[in-house]
């Protein structure tokens, strides 16, 4: 559906908003919320999400362009990971000289 | 300097900005949608917020043992110096989104002036308060550009709201004696500065919303100098039943 049938069906579209608090340095999901197009969702969000000082930056993705993975396929998705700790770098000797790592 | 006219010039603040956001608060928990119950909320938070540094204020220029509480709680009708536009039943969301556009539009200006006043408290709380305000403007300019080019419903809801609310609007930057006077003490806004700024704004939003300005009208006034509507009477009978009914109650 686009933006205007959902207005005509007098439903208004489901955003997904992203907020960054002023120590974070990247945006977090919060939560979503009903508005009509990008700048009221924008504003909803402002009012929803960030009236006890919890944000200095929002965004806002209508929910309909998020494609998730399918949680029947954890199994094929994630657990070959498991066994595979060598693909942390852990396992490489630093240099003595090289500090903050 | 007049000490009884800084009284009567902050509490007229102090009434515009509690009647409004009483107002407001009437919509928490009955908003169209969710979202815009919590907006309209947040404004009538911000509105009782800024009438409470109002009254502190004026509390201190009061005698004894006078309180915010007793300013906005012990007060008759005739006391009060809000304007007629704030004391308006809410109508329909049309009705109270114009309400606070008009409303919007004369606090932006005043505080921006105000922030120059000699009175360093009023300077002080016009400075925090504009910023709530500059949200307001922009959330309510928006919200009658939506509703006024919007559907055939949304836009003949406004055109009526317009109707409604027009004739209060003068009273807005029509000077009271106080504030004449406020001018001359050098603490108070000169509301003819803003007429031209206020009309400005109205007829930018109004041309985007593909709403008509009404023409010259005849405009009510009273409220300023404590003669209101017969709807200040109900409003103060809520809000103010409480504290007569319980005198001094806490909780």
């Amino acid at each position: 559906m686009t933006t205007n049938e959902h207005i005509n069906s007098g439903e208004w579209p489901l955003w997904e908003i992203f907020i960054r608090s002023r120590q974070g340095l990247d945006h977090k999901h919060v939560g979503s919320l009903h508005a009509v197009d990008a700048q009221m969702a924008i504003e909803n969000a402002r009012d929803v999400y960030t009236r006890r000082m919890e944000g200095v930056s929002i965004w806002v993705v209508e929910s309909k362009h998020i494609h998730a993975s399918n949680p029947a396929d954890a199994e094929a998705f994630y657990d070959p990971a498991n066994d595979k700790a060598y693909r942390h770098p852990t396992f490489y000797n630093l240099p003595d000289e090289l500090k903050h790592m | 300097m007049n000490k009884k006219n800084l009284l009567d010039y902050t509490l007229h603040l102090a009434d515009n900005a509690l009647i409004i956001g009483h107002r407001n608060s009437e919509w928490c928990g009955h908003g169209p949608v969710l979202e815009q119950d919590i907006a309209i909320s947040n404004i009538a938070l911000d509105c009782i917020g800024q009438a409470r540094n109002f009254y502190q204020y004026a509390a201190q220029l009061s005698v004894n043992d006078t309180s915010e509480d007793s300013l906005a709680y012990l007060r008759y009708t005739i006391e009060f110096k809000n304007c007629l536009l704030v004391e308006l039943p809410n109508g329909d969301w049309g009705q109270t989104i114009l309400r606070q556009f008009y409303f919007s539009t004369y606090q932006y200006f005043l505080y921006q002036q105000l922030q120059n006043s000699s009175d360093q408290q009023l300077a002080a709380i016009a400075e925090k308060a504009l910023k709530e305000v500059t949200y307001h403007l922009r959330w309510s300019s928006e919200w009658v550009i939506r509703l006024g080019d919007g559907t055939e419903e949304s836009k003949q809801r406004m055109e009526h709201a317009v109707d409604e609310l027009w004739s209060y609007t003068g009273e807005l930057v029509q000077a009271a004696s106080y504030e004449l006077l406020a001018v001359s003490e050098g603490y108070g806004v000169d509301l003819s500065t803003i007429k031209t700024k206020w009309e400005e704004k109205v007829r930018t939003v109004f041309e985007e919303a593909t709403l008509t300005l009404p023409g010259n009208a005849w405009m009510q006034s009273g409220g300023k100098e404590g003669r209101h509507t017969e709807h200040l009477g109900f409003v103060l009978a809520e809000m103010q039943f409480l504290q007569r009914a319980y005198p001094g109650a806490e909780w």
